[in-house]
């Protein structure tokens, strides 16, 4: 199956003789995401729960979905959400986003909008001011990858 | 599925090719009123909500990059649009709809960006912006935004007429490798999926949008570039006049239809 | 400077939590994307975005390529007192940008 970016390298090709390596790192592998949440956790267990990660779960444009995280807590000094990370599976990286709030927050929640390499699971970890960690996970399944469709001009 | 596929693989317009050669020819009378549909009918939930709401729409940085240039004192006449044109939400209200429109000094039509950039050329005494410079897209952006709401109102009378048809004519023209006329899909096979996409109708009912694959602020004539390379035809120079007499027929086609501008679009 | 656009209600009640969006233009440059002819275009992405309310943190972000671009950001601060909200982003190349906005608590 001949995609539109091999067509016009191939036809590059041709014309001026242009080598290309196409051994470029295509996606970041589940290992990896558990080194990055790892990172975050410093190897204290996650638990899953009090976390609510919003990403739509067909997705048919990867370039811009929309994401949120929502974490259940009172927001007061003793206790309170510190940060919330998000990781994937199988985008070229495995960290997408962190966010560090505190009890001037109110709510611990955020919205932004990302990029999604391919079907996937997404992870949100939340760090409490206790030390504990929460998470939620969502399995999407993209059509339109981000990163990796070469877009033309 | 793979990652690396190709959003309009060479097989699958193969076989829409030769199932479309064999089908009947294309009626002239298009998509009846009251079937059409703006691009926006065939985005997800989503991409909608993002293209609803104006602090969510990233058209809207370009529109405000549009406004402070309205007011920009230009070129060697140190003139700002602002200096003739005044407060665009009134002076600007129903201008992008209603091109392209007749100017009589080229002797044609001209699309919006051409409208500007004479005015830049004569009153200004400016250089002319290119297409898909950042303050031509803010300019075109801002202008476009002040019809939004309102009909596609294109003239097709008298002088318009020739180059109207020439417009249609490129539309209905099979083209490229694939030998694809824009009418077969865009008239025959709308709301059908092809690779995994949904065929909209193809009216410019929200130009310049933010096309989600460009991650930014486009025109119409880079998204018709788009759609001929997508053929595997010859894309024509941005500026040329098959552009403007075929972005002409494109807008009388959606004329009627509710102008979205700054749309998003996947 | 790029352009930002931040959404912050005019008016809040003391104690009342309020939701602040920013919008930014910003290509956000993966690094993974190539030319036609296959040579890497560089990362150039926004790095970090930071609110202070009355000089003092309230929300901070660390971006990554995964990010798309013109990015929107949303989030939640509670109403202390009147003053001002400070929004800037940094990144790459020195990308630099900043935007205000007054905030009346009753």
């Amino acid at each position: 199956m001949t995609s539109r970016r091999d067509f016009l390298i191939a036809a590059a090709s041709a014309a001026g003789g242009v080598g290309l390596t196409v051994s470029r790192r295509a996606h970041a592998t589940p290992a990896e995401m558990q080194d990055a949440v790892r990172k975050v956790t410093g190897g204290a267990p996650v638990r899953s729960g009090r976390v609510k990660l919003d990403v739509p779960p067909l997705i048919d444009n990867g370039n811009a979905v929309p994401l949120s995280v929502a974490v259940e807590s009172p927001m007061m000094p003793s206790d309170h959400v510190k940060s919330i990370h998000v990781v994937t599976e199988r985008n070229p990286l495995p960290n997408v986003v962190s966010v560090h709030l505190g009890p001037r927050a109110g709510r611990a929640r955020f919205a932004t909008r990302v990029r999604l390499a391919d079907t996937q699971t997404v992870l949100a970890i939340a760090e409490m001011s206790d030390g504990s960690f929460w998470s939620d996970s969502v399995h999407v399944v993209v059509t339109l990858s981000a990163c990796l469709e070469e877009g033309l001009i | 599925m793979s990652a690396l596929r190709a959003r309009w693989p060479l097989h699958a317009l193969a076989a829409a090719c030769v199932a479309l050669v064999y089908a009947q020819d294309a009626s002239a009378a298009g998509i009846p009123p009251g079937e059409r549909r703006s691009g926006y009918e065939f985005m997800s939930r989503e991409t909608r909500a993002m293209q609803d709401d104006d602090f969510a729409n990233p058209g809207t940085l370009w529109v405000l990059d549009g406004e402070a240039l309205w007011n920009r004192k230009e070129g060697a006449a140190r003139r700002a649009c602002a200096d003739c044109h005044g407060d665009a939400r009134a002076s600007m209200k129903g201008v992008a709809v209603r091109h392209p429109a007749w100017d009589a000094a080229a002797g044609r039509p001209v699309n919006l960006e051409q409208r500007i950039n004479a005015c830049r050329a004569v009153r200004q005494e400016a250089a002319p912006l290119a297409y898909e410079d950042k303050d031509l897209l803010a300019l075109t952006a801002y202008v476009a935004r002040q019809s939004r709401g309102m009909a596609i109102d294109i003239a097709s009378d008298g002088g318009m007429r020739p180059f109207l048809d020439a417009g249609r004519e490129t539309f209905m023209r099979r083209q490229g490798q694939l030998n694809l006329a824009c009418v077969q899909c865009h008239d025959e096979q709308w709301g059908k999926k092809l690779a995994g996409t949904t065929i909209p109708q193809a009216h410019p009912t929200g130009y310049p949008i933010y096309r989600l694959e460009w991650q930014g602020l486009g025109s119409l004539q880079r998204r018709l570039r788009n759609c001929m390379i997508g053929m595997r035809a010859e894309p024509y120079a941005y500026g040329a006049q098959e552009f403007v007499d075929l972005e002409l027929y494109l807008m009388w086609r959606a004329r009627g239809m509710k102008f979205e501008t700054p749309g998003v679009r996947p | 400077m790029a352009r930002a656009v931040v959404n912050v209600p005019a008016t809040v009640r003391r104690g009342e939590v309020f939701e602040i969006r920013t919008l930014v233009q910003h290509a956000m440059e993966t690094g993974f994307r190539r030319t036609q002819l296959g040579e890497a275009i560089p990362r150039d992405i926004i790095r970090q975005f930071v609110c202070t309310y009355n000089g003092a943190e309230v929300f901070r972000a660390e971006f990554h390529p995964a990010i798309s671009a013109n990015p929107l950001l949303a989030f939640s601060t509670v109403a202390t007192e009147s003053g001002t909200l400070a929004f800037a982003w940094t990144g790459d190349k020195g990308f630099s940008v900043t935007e205000s906005a007054r905030i009346t608590v009753v």
